[in-house]
């Protein structure tokens, strides 16, 4: 067998160079994630990562149960986004069994108002936690305090903390408790001048952009070449969001812009610009649910005889078929590639695409030649969730 | 560009045998591409004004099942300029012996992404890629046994005296 350009790069190491295992128990890896530098001195010569740590085969358990009961597995692929990864799973199924146009309008609102309570949450975490990554230790508190408020809201609806399996095939776990509405309301109110104190302390912090502007530049083309998506893809440039693209759910009916990186304090594509569309993205989030808000108080408000369950199906056998199904995750394309044979409530094949796999596969190409202390940047503006890249 | 345009687009360019099926009964239409042919088309469909696929959405490797011995690829490809997506798939019979595993070309020289989808497909379904530059297990540890995904796949009874349950 031929050798392969792992082993070829670890033998051929130079004697001015070393190895270096950052992780699994690093801090900043986010997670158990193991990056093997060669450095020569404080510069990176080459990084290989090591991932797998927390495999627990997906896709193995899919294969197995149904598809209502792997909707907890999904919620526990990417842990700090489970309304959006159930949502996408959940779409998937409904697209192959013909009901996605009879789930009514409260239920795809409701979903929506959910995931981008979720979407906030998630990148509240990114922020906190880069903000800790390189140095800047308040952030990280203000961020832990305002999602809390999420964390708390999703509870009351759900009835759990981060693993919802709150949205079913055809329907939703429970209706919002009576009064959610109101305590949304009065959360964005709070959360608004929230964002742009965070702003001020952090992402014009001058400190800050020397950390991180000019550092791990992901150009365009490299991007789109390693399936980058998300904040990554839209950080060097590209307007590309699967909640435009697929117009899928009712994002349609809602308005919000696409915030891509410009390059505002270094070039397009540094951690600068990752760091920013995630701060923007946020920003819209807000607007999103404001709007979903809006109706769900005025033309779909609450009814007494309204049931969330009254299109769950009795059994889901979709027909023989394969499907992909694609949706915008705070980390990008979260996709479910299903195969069905029509006969079984249990599907042949399910193949999930982690956003954070394809994006964190470019970090080699990224990190060539920088500083030990960028890596711990760079790592950290990818926005990885273990969880979902070792599935 | 349609399915049908992409379909006349290849036949065109490769000759009518390129083309091995054509499956339209799903939500998503998909050709079935001769594996040897599967990185010229690849680089076509990605280079051709025309089409420009230009991102790899995700590459599944998929066993057909215990009885039919059929290995297969699928591709889902996106076309970031245009907002186009095509569905390709290689299949190949494959008795399951362990002296030679599956293979198909790799496509990591079309599409960087596919270099760690693929290195997934050969670690949980032992598929190999020819000239795939770093063809090694990604999610499993390097001295696993046997290839979860498979249909047949019976777990290991000790990995490093451990027991596996």
């Amino acid at each position: 067998m031929e050798s392969t350009r792992y082993q070829k790069l670890i033998s051929h190491i130079e004697p001015t160079e070393m190895i270096l295992n950052m992780g699994p128990q690093h801090p900043s890896t986010h997670g158990v994630l193991r990056l093997e530098l060669i450095t020569d001195g404080e510069i990176v010569k080459e990084v290989i990562p090591h991932v797998g740590y927390l495999h627990r085969c997906f896709e193995k358990h899919a294969e197995n149960l149904n598809y209502q009961q792997t909707i907890p597995f999904v919620d526990r692929l990417d842990y700090l986004a489970s309304m959006n990864s159930s949502h996408a799973w959940v779409m998937g199924v409904e697209k192959m069994m013909g009901i996605d146009g009879d789930i009514p309008k409260r239920i795809e609102y409701i979903r929506v108002l959910v995931c981008e309570l979720n979407r906030i949450g998630s990148h509240l975490i990114a922020l906190g936690t880069y903000g800790i990554d390189i140095g800047a230790f308040t952030p990280f508190l203000w961020c832990f305090r305002d999602r809390e408020h999420i964390m708390n809201m999703l509870e009351w609806a759900s009835g759990s903390r981060m693993l919802y399996n709150y949205i079913w095939v055809g329907g939703l776990f429970y209706d919002l408790p009576v009064g959610f509405e109101e305590r949304c309301k009065e959360f964005i109110a709070y959360f608004k001048p929230k964002m742009n104190e965070l702003n001020e302390l952090l992402t014009g912090n001058q400190i800050f952009i020397s950390r991180t502007a000019n550092v791990g530049i992901l150009p365009l083309q490299t991007a789109v070449n390693y399936g980058c998506s998300g904040p990554m893809l839209r950080g060097s440039g590209l307007k590309w969001d699967l909640r435009r693209v697929d117009e899928y759910s009712v994002y349609p009916e809602l308005e919000f812009e696409i915030p891509v990186g410009k390059g505002e304090m270094g070039t397009t594509g540094d951690c600068w610009d990752r760091f920013k569309v995630r701060t923007d993205e946020i920003k819209e989030s807000v607007h999103i649910i404001s709007q979903c808000l809006e109706r769900l108080q005025t033309d779909l408000k609450r009814t007494t005889d309204f049931d969330p369950r009254a299109k769950l199906p009795k059994k889901i056998i979709p027909k023989a078929q394969d499907f992909y199904v694609r949706a915008e995750n705070p980390r990008g394309e979260l996709g479910f590639y299903f195969i069905t044979d029509g006969k079984t409530e249990i599907p042949k094949r399910v193949k999930a695409r982690a956003p954070s796999f394809c994006n964190l596969s470019v970090i080699s190409e990224i990190s060539r030649g920088v500083l030990i202390a960028d890596m711990v940047a760079i790592i950290g503006s990818v926005d990885i969730v273990l969880g979902e890249l070792d599935r | 560009m349609t399915f049908e345009e992409i379909k006349e687009l290849l036949i065109a360019k490769f000759g009518q045998e390129v083309i091995v099926q054509e499956e339209t009964n799903g939500h998503q239409p998909a050709l079935v591409i001769a594996p040897d042919s599967i990185s010229a088309v690849c680089f076509e469909l990605r280079d051709n004004e025309k089409t420009w696929f230009d991102y790899l959405s995700c590459l599944s490797g998929i066993d057909y099942g215990a009885d039919e011995n059929i290995f297969g690829i699928v591709y889902h490809l996106a076309s970031l300029p245009y907002k186009n997506t095509l569905t390709l798939k290689v299949m190949q019979y494959h008795d399951r012996s362990r002296d030679e595993l599956p293979s198909f070309p790799t496509v990591t020289d079309v599409w960087k992404a596919a270099e760690w989808h693929e290195r997934e497909a050969y670690d949980l379904l032992g598929i190999r890629f020819d000239k795939h530059p770093d063809l090694r297990r990604i999610l499993l540890p390097d001295d696993w046994e046997g290839f979860p995904l498979r249909k047949d796949y019976k777990v290991q009874e000790y990995y490093n005296d451990i027991k596996v349950d």
